[in-house]
């Protein structure tokens, strides 16, 4: 970690005993990107893409120019292929709904057990409007099995929409050979890179997907905006999720055409605090991470855990890949419940999550009625894994009344 | 007992405790201590909706008095049901109608119970005032 991290956030000066390890959920925000967002407040407070005064000008100057560098942080070559959304979600529902008329009943659209909510529930509903089979790829101790996901996917494939990476047990899920799968059959492939983004590289071309989604609030930007990249070929032919101001070339009162890309996916004054927030969140990304840091710092982070469940038969399990190569790590402590687990580690100052991380249908899946989930960040050290084993210590002790 | 001196029991029993992890110990041993609800009341039909942990709830009416049975498979929930419970049972219909849960927040609950808890408490007490009122 970089010597001078924690003071470029505010909130732990203001929490100066937090142990913060609920970066899945949001990453922390960095004071630059909140002073970013004030200048447009305090400067250039304006609409975009209006107006013929020099505020707007300025804004939109400021907000088109995030679009550049978002395609830069992803390798995308284009800028009109960056549409900002509100986060991962919004961007899901754009490409469900946007894809409907491309599918129909024969075809069946492809997703992993470990999904997320926000990339099942779109989907189920395209399935259940168009008749189309929603399959699963299942995993194997926690990893994907590719032999299912060569059953799974054949010739009907129209969609293959898959995580990055799991938010619930820090899969790792091979998406360059998945992507290269659903190419094979003409399928279009859609990455949920919700938990990825911000923790590793993110190189669009090299993943060799259709679609990428993400938000900013995982990688220490606002909250309420994110950004959808689509192949321009694909977002041509897809319906737009929203109408209204700013997406249209021509309107009359029966009829209207769609603006170019990527104003037709943006319909609305946008969130142009939260894009320009967004882009300040970037240079920090760039600037301040060491991928490999916080790498290690799981591994530390994992062999401290796999130490209690050693000590007094505690049978702590993780809920996860062996090899975790993520920032995300869930565990179960056998006959203790994780809610009176997380309530006593808040109590010592330890923000983890628990419950069932908004994947409701793996928990079924994995036959588990929810986990302990942290997750690490920029900010995190060895100190706060070692705060947070004595935490878990003194909770256990407590509960089994030792 | 009178409700009123229920309530004023407990409040007295948290304030000798001086910490927040004497009041957690002592909330999960009464939590170890409560009764467990039968299994066949432990249905989605008895399930109490808006907690994070599982909550079980079911009522029953005697000589004209009110009685609760409840379980949670999360031991602080069983503490703080343990807690509702001793309040609650053996009351008339109108006195549950008219208590005031508010003595959770004096005994430090609240300030210590992460905001999910929290609204669980909520669904727990509404539920309680749901029967027969």
């Amino acid at each position: 970690m970089k010597k001078n991290i924690r003071e470029q956030f505010k909130i732990f000066g203001n929490n100066p005993n937090l142990v913060y390890l609920d970066n899945g959920a949001t990453t922390l925000t960095p004071d630059r990107v909140v002073k970013k967002m004030n200048e447009y407040y305090f400067d250039y407070n304006a609409n975009i893409h209006r107006g013929g005064h020099h505020l707007g000008v300025r804004a939109t100057e400021s907000y088109e120019g995030v679009r550049v560098k978002v395609a830069g942080f992803i390798n995308v070559d284009s800028k009109k292929e960056i549409i900002f959304t509100s986060g991962t979600t919004h961007g899901l529902n754009i490409l469900a709904f946007g894809l409907r008329s491309k599918i129909s009943k024969s075809d069946n659209i492809v997703l992993t057990r470990l999904e997320h909510h926000a990339n099942l529930l779109p989907w189920q509903r395209l399935s259940r409007e168009t008749g189309a089979e929603l399959r699963f790829i299942e995993l194997n101790d926690f990893e994907i099995d590719m032999d299912s996901a060569k059953s799974v996917i054949d010739e009907n494939t129209k969609v293959v929409s898959i995580a990055h990476i799991s938010n619930v047990t820090g899969t790792l899920v091979p998406v360059e050979k998945l992507c290269q799968m659903a190419k094979e059959v003409g399928a279009i492939s859609i990455i949920d890179g919700a938990q990825s983004v911000g923790h590793r590289k993110i190189d669009v071309q090299k993943i060799g997907c259709d679609a990428f989604v993400f938000s900013a609030h995982k990688m220490y930007g606002p909250t309420g905006v994110g950004v959808l990249w689509a192949k321009e070929e694909l977002l041509n032919t897809m319906e737009p999720y929203m109408l209204g101001g700013g997406m249209i070339d021509e309107a009359n009162y029966n009829n209207f055409t769609a603006a170019q890309l990527p104003n037709k996916f943006e319909a609305g004054t946008p969130n142009i605090s939260g894009v320009i927030g967004l882009g300040e969140a970037i240079g920090f990304v760039e600037s301040e991470i060491d991928f490999e840091y916080e790498n290690k710092l799981v591994d530390y982070a994992v062999a401290e855990l796999l130490k209690i469940s050693t000590s007094g038969g505690k049978n702590l399990r993780l809920i996860g890949p062996v090899n975790n190569t993520s920032s995300v790590v869930s565990f179960v402590i056998k006959a203790i419940h994780h809610y009176d687990l997380a309530t006593l580690l808040d109590e010592q100052g330890i923000a983890v999550r628990v419950g069932h991380h908004c994947a409701e249908p793996l928990m079924g899946y994995l036959g588990i009625g929810g986990t302990v989930r942290i997750s690490f960040g920029v900010y995190n050290d060895k100190d706060d894994v070692n705060k947070l084993i004595d935490s878990l210590d003194k909770s256990i002790k407590m509960i089994s009344n030792k | 007992m009178l409700i009123d001196k229920k309530i004023e029991q407990i409040k007295s029993d948290f304030d000798i405790l001086p910490g927040w992890e004497e009041r957690y110990e002592y909330i999960i041993s009464l939590g170890r201590n409560l009764a467990p609800l039968a299994t066949e009341f432990k249905t989605d039909e008895y399930l109490v909706r808006g907690c994070q942990s599982r909550v079980w709830m079911r009522a029953y009416k005697k000589d004209e008095k009110v009685f609760y049975e409840a379980d949670s498979d999360a031991l602080i929930t069983k503490g703080i049901i343990a807690l509702l419970l001793a309040v609650v049972n053996g009351a008339s219909i109108k006195e549950v109608a008219n208590i005031d849960f508010g003595f959770l927040d004096d005994i430090g609950l609240k300030s210590h119970l992460s905001m999910s808890r929290v609204n669980g408490l909520q669904s727990m007490i509404k539920k309680i005032k749901s029967y027969y009122i």
